[in-house]
């Protein structure tokens, strides 16, 4: 296996706050990585200087065999990183595929010029952004819900479009935060097929979750942040083993 | 989607007849005052429609649009006329004018692109009297504007050559200034509309929408927040300059006054009554709040001196009166404007099942 994202000493204060102290771990092409910890361990400050949302004091990344830019979200974007939200973000009062066609914005190129004359290029084009759009609300499966506006759908559905709309944008790692928050089992476990079948497509997945069973159980790798800093990085059987984990974060009990 | 062609060809010859007659039918029924109403309210149209880029796409609320519109106006007023002596023509100055206020609008965006909501309105309101003060100012040491008093003797627009401000003979038909002017002002609206829905239904409408719907997932999606927003500006504010530049050749006179806060206001109000982000509901908002103010200034005197055989409250404050009771009214009944899109009114309405 190759690896996808090494990232080198990663720092990030809030002001007295360490949220990351020079974190640093590989993620290997192909692979379901899962990134855990307590609550305020540093996981969502990880992914939003990750992509670009918020700078980072030290350290960087290599993703794909070069230096990733992470000055704005939409290079991080472009270099072919997606992710999805915590709490959910979608476009509320844009239909499900109109989401999924933002997330072509990234991979298709009219312009002012080209959207007012509506020449052949662009029509094309457009019937190409739509096409793919309603193919990935299919893959997510919810293509019956294409015309409903985004806020109507169902909690799952709505991470299910977040989903699809991350995948518009062609990424080579997608990155879920807590993607299973708030599900039921049934919900989780049909998340849990969708994220194994984006896996089979070849995708890298980087995942943060609360839900220890679901990591455990869908994770090729799993890193364990504790206070801002890495403490295992590790295969799921040895993680749970570890002393340091059972102790910060699984409450001294083995799960 | 499901029209069948020959209906499409159908409406459109018929709204094509209709513009066409409607001056013919307005100034011969109620005079060629009211025709100029109409050229006016073309014109105001035109402005909802470039604020409706940046307020209903992008969701960028401007207090200061009107500034554009002064742009382009006092562009073509010093471009064409005694003022310096220069005489450009109209299809040179009206692009420049779309140009320059694009450019104004790039200028205005630039610093204000972390700004939303009320802190923008702030910035932009302050923006649209910047431009207004230093029209009334920039007549000494240098006099540029003329300040206070203004531009006169604008030249009028000329159409291959023939200008608009002059009554035509064709065919036998008698067109007046006014019709002339109306007939030009609806090809361009026309134009403008065009460009308007294009460009909704397109890859940079979609991203418009989206930094309106959630800037921070919109980022997160590759879209490039930065110039996709300055590009809303540029696109509303060129816009404005070319009804500015349409404004001085029509007016013939422009001064500082015609650009106040008010007329700001105004525009955004007809953006907002008459359906944000939905172009029809924003071409019938300008339209409405062009010809009703108009009527009333008109029709209140007469009406009151029927009903009470004398003039109890002035017309002028009347007015206002009436048109704050009309938009607390449509903002209580209709709060997502008098002709929404479909979208927004359910947007605005509980989640159905």
């Amino acid at each position: 296996m190759s690896v996808l994202l090494e990232a080198t000493g990663i720092s990030k204060r809030f002001g007295g706050v360490e949220a990351l102290k020079e974190v640093s771990l590989t993620i290997e092409q192909g692979e379901i990585y899962g990134l855990i910890g307590p609550n305020g361990a540093g996981k969502t400050t990880f992914f939003n200087v990750l992509t670009g949302l918020s700078g980072a004091d030290s350290g960087h990344f290599h993703f794909a065999g070069r230096p990733l830019d992470i000055s704005a979200p939409h290079l991080v974007a472009a270099a072919g990183i997606a992710r999805t939200f915590q709490n959910i973000r979608l476009f509320a009062n844009m239909s499900a595929l109109e989401n999924v066609m933002v997330g072509r914005h990234l991979r298709t190129r009219a312009g002012v010029v080209g959207a007012v004359l509506r020449n052949a290029a662009t029509r094309s084009e457009e019937a190409g952004i739509a096409r793919r759009a309603l193919e990935l609300l299919h893959y997510v499966g919810i293509s019956e819900r294409g015309n409903d506006l985004a806020r109507h759908l169902s909690y799952g559905d709505q991470r299910r479009l977040e989903i699809a709309r991350a995948l518009a944008t062609e990424p080579k790692l997608l990155a879920l935060d807590e993607p299973a928050a708030g599900m039921n089992a049934t919900e989780t476990g049909a998340l849990r097929q969708l994220i194994e079948g984006l896996r089979g497509d070849g995708l890298t997945v980087l995942l943060i979750e609360h839900d220890v069973k679901l990591v455990m159980g869908l994770c090729d790798r799993v890193a364990v942040l504790d206070y801002g800093e890495k403490i295992i990085e590790d295969v799921p059987a040895k993680v749970r083993r570890d002393p340091k984990v059972i102790e910060a974060y699984l409450g001294g009990t083995v799960v | 989607m499901s029209v069948p062609k020959r209906n499409v060809r159908l409406g459109i010859a018929l709204i094509a007849v209709v513009l066409s007659a409607l001056p013919f039918a307005v100034g011969l029924g109620m005079g060629n005052a009211w025709v100029r109403v109409l050229d006016f309210a073309l014109l105001y149209i035109m402005l909802a429609l470039g604020l409706n880029i940046v307020v209903g796409f992008a969701g960028l609320l401007d207090l200061g649009y009107i500034a554009f519109y002064a742009i382009g106006a006092y562009l073509y007023a010093l471009l064409a006329s005694p003022h310096f002596g220069l005489h450009w023509p109209a299809w040179a100055v009206l692009p420049l004018g779309a140009l320059v206020a694009g450019l104004f609008g790039i200028l205005l965006g630039a610093p204000t692109l972390r700004l939303r909501g009320d802190y923008l309105a702030i910035v932009t309101l302050g923006f649209g009297e910047i431009i207004r003060i230093f029209l009334n100012n920039l007549n000494s040491p240098v006099n540029i504007t003329n300040g206070p008093q203004g531009i006169a003797r604008i030249d009028p627009i000329r159409v291959f050559g023939v200008p608009l401000s002059k009554p035509l003979e064709i065919f036998g038909v008698h067109l007046p200034g006014v019709y002339l002017y109306y007939y030009l002002f609806v090809l361009l609206a026309l134009g403008i509309i065009f460009v308007t829905v294009r460009l909704e239904d397109s890859r940079i409408g979609r991203a418009w929408v989206a930094i309106r719907e959630d800037e921070i997932a919109a980022k997160a999606c590759g879209i490039n927040t930065r110039n996709v927003k300055l590009l809303a500006f540029a696109m509303g504010a060129s816009f404005g300059g070319v009804a500015g530049g349409l404004f001085a050749g029509f007016q013939e006179f422009v001064s500082p006054e015609s650009f106040s806060l008010m007329e700001s206001v105004m525009v955004l109000c007809m953006v907002v009554l008459g359906g944000m982000g939905h172009v029809p509901g924003v071409v019938l908002g300008g339209l409405l709040l062009a010809v009703l103010p108009e009527a009333l200034r008109h029709g209140a005197g007469p009406v009151q001196q029927m009903l009470f055989g004398r003039v109890l409250l002035d017309p002028e404050s009347l007015r206002i009166l009436l048109f704050g009771l009309a938009l607390i009214l449509v903002m209580q009944y209709r709060p997502a404007g008098l002709w929404p899109s479909a979208t927004r009114r359910r947007e605005f309405s509980k989640p159905g099942p």
